[in-house]
């Protein structure tokens, strides 16, 4: 029985949603390996998220700054994450299974010598995880053979940490030696968005390559603003350059299990599939019948978007009035 | 440009999934090279040509994989896009994990020296996401993950790499040699530049296919064949898939003759809104 290190990302001096979830994480391999709980933040200014991360029941928090870890690189930020894991005894390493965390945690991993568990959404006990596979057709149960054990969790599965109050110890970390082997951020490509995130909306609106055109994502976003959901596209839509990559739901972009799914002109292809099975309720409006999508869906409708959706967006107002 | 790809063999994802003795059955798998890693190989093609003369290679594409015999096919499959030789290791399916893979792959580019990994960022059936982060750790590379485009830049010493992340698309520098793995945009028209290609070049949409003469050509081209000691791989395995088993089925639910029908259910019945 070692020690745990958590992993959790912070930016703009606050913690990022996905932390949260790490915190989740946490608990639950708290609770199947005991030892201390420690969390780790890194960046160049992160004593505000740190200090948010401190009412979680941790054992200690630490934090390492530096203006050279303003962005995070797993070249640079691996080595610390697994330096610290060393000087802790710790017997399990974890964090969110997000494009941070799965591009820095295999890496940790490795410098560890460690088994991974990737992508997990659920702990067994110390050593066993069950994941989803083959595109969420297949779950896995996966046994880490290795002393130590890195684990990353599907955000999904792991849901929101609540504070449980007092106040654990935060400890500043030297970042020691900061080399980055020759890697550079250069700049992030982005657009900001009123609506909430995608992988922690109630309600995700998505359409598909039957949307035709970007123009016509116009009034899905404005269902989006009726139910304060987000938006979510099919691959087609994105590769059609209808709406921006990040938008994608699907084992390539982003997984999302809200409570109500709206999949338009959405034929359901099994990439499309394996990103929002998880949904509680499934509704699909396509007007071909035979739509793969019917058969995950809870309440389909046969139908264009063109005519269904008008009426849709008439009737919630009717109903949010009501 | 020296590349080196890696080519798993993946069951169809398309084919229904079977249990046998808690694990998927593949005794009936169709099998096929990772999608992923089939990008890899284009895009490892594309930073290796001339895009309007393909037939001239300014550099060489290695693709390499690890398992039993009949993944040979596989190898000539991405050999018949234009690959210029493969190296497949002997293993068997059950006895690699993501450790055993990066510890292969370490060997492999620790005797051949190749100016770049290119990797599929996942398999899409065991969905690890994990071996080119594992390699690059283990060579002490720089790595950019879920590339969806590649640019040559300083003179062919550094690439710019546009990375797929949550918040949208990340530009990250990498100095040669360097890991890099693949999204699947990375097939599109303009994608990847190499410096020598004209800049207004497009390619068509997706991976190329392979040519009767490709095929042809891909019987006489160089597949090594070696093995984990031979390698010099003494890694064990780290994990271990204990059991496997399918998803509770999702019911088709009902479909619906109108939307106030639908608005109706969804507050009374599901009460989502």
């Amino acid at each position: 029985m070692g020690n745990i290190l958590v992993f959790l990302e912070q930016a703009e001096r606050r913690l990022r949603p996905a932390a949260f979830s790490a915190i989740s994480l946490a608990a639950a391999l708290h609770k199947a390996n005991g030892g201390k709980l420690f969390f780790v933040l890194i960046g160049d200014s992160v004593a505000d998220a740190a200090k948010e991360a401190a009412s979680f029941g941790a054992d200690g928090v630490f934090t390492v700054e530096a203006p050279a870890l303003k962005n995070c690189l797993a070249e640079t930020y691996a080595p610390i994450v697994a330096r610290i894991a060393k000087e802790q005894g710790v017997s399990h390493v974890a964090g969110c299974a997000t494009a941070v965390g799965k591009d820095m945690l295999p890496r940790v991993a490795a410098m560890l010598d460690a088994g991974l568990a990737p992508d997990v959404s659920a702990v067994l006990s110390a050593k066993q995880f069950r994941r989803a596979a083959y595109a969420g057709n297949a779950l896995q149960t996966l046994e880490v053979l290795s002393d130590v054990v890195v684990v990353s969790g599907r955000q999904t599965d792991f849901p929101r940490a609540q504070p449980s109050g007092g106040s654990s110890p935060v400890t500043a970390v030297a970042p020691g030696s900061i080399d980055a082997l020759g890697a550079e951020f250069v700049e992030l490509q982005t657009q900001k968005r009123d609506r909430p995130d995608l992988t922690e909306a109630r309600v995700v609106v998505s359409g598909g390559r039957g949307m035709k055109e970007a123009k016509n994502f116009a009034v899905l976003e404005q269902l989006c603003d009726v139910l304060g959901g987000a938006l979510g596209a099919s691959r087609a839509a994105c590769d059609a350059g209808m709406v921006p990559n990040d938008l994608q739901v699907g084992q390539t972009g982003k997984v999302v299990a809200p409570d109500l799914y709206i999949a338009v002109a959405i034929s359901g292809a099994i990439q499309h599939l394996a990103g929002m099975k998880g949904s509680k309720v499934i509704v699909a409006i396509n007007k071909d019948p035979e739509a793969p999508i019917f058969q995950v869906a809870d309440y389909g409708f046969v139908g264009t978007w063109e005519k269904a959706l008008p009426e849709l967006l008439a009737e919630l107002k009717k109903q949010k009035s009501a | 440009m020296k590349i080196l790809v890696t080519a798993k063999r993946i069951p169809d994802p398309t084919q229904k999934l079977k249990l046998k003795d808690n694990a998927i059955d593949l005794g009936a798998a169709n099998w096929q090279l990772n999608q992923f890693d089939e990008y890899a190989v284009e895009a490892a093609l594309r930073l290796t040509e001339d895009g309007a003369n393909q037939a001239a290679r300014l550099g060489q594409v290695t693709v390499a994989t690890l398992g039993p015999a009949d993944v040979a096919t596989q190898l000539r499959s991405a050999l018949a896009m234009g690959a210029d030789k493969a190296i497949r290791v002997d293993a068997k399916d059950e006895a690699l994990d993501a450790n055993v893979v990066a510890q292969t792959l370490l060997k492999i580019v620790q005797r051949d020296q190749p100016d770049l990994v290119l990797l599929g960022k996942l398999a899409a059936d065991n969905e690890g996401n994990d071996v080119g982060q594992r390699l690059a750790a283990l060579l002490g590379w720089p790595q950019a993950t879920f590339a969806c485009s590649i640019q040559v830049t300083d003179g062919g010493k550094a690439l710019v790499v546009g990375r797929e992340v949550d918040a949208g698309v990340e530009l990250k520098k990498v100095r040669l040699p360097a890991v890099v793995t693949v999204d699947l945009r990375i097939v599109s028209p303009q994608a990847v530049k190499n410096g020598r290609t004209a800049a207004t070049f497009s390619y068509p949409e997706g991976p190329r296919y392979a040519t009767l003469k490709g095929i042809r050509a891909a019987k006489d081209k160089p597949l090594e064949q070696t093995t984990l000691a031979q390698l010099g791989v003494s890694a064990a395995m780290k994990t271990k898939v204990l059991k496997a088993d399918m998803p509770p089925a999702r019911q088709a639910g009902k479909k619906v003759a109108s939307i106030p029908e639908l608005v109706e259910k969804l507050h009374k019945e599901a009460k989502v809104i």
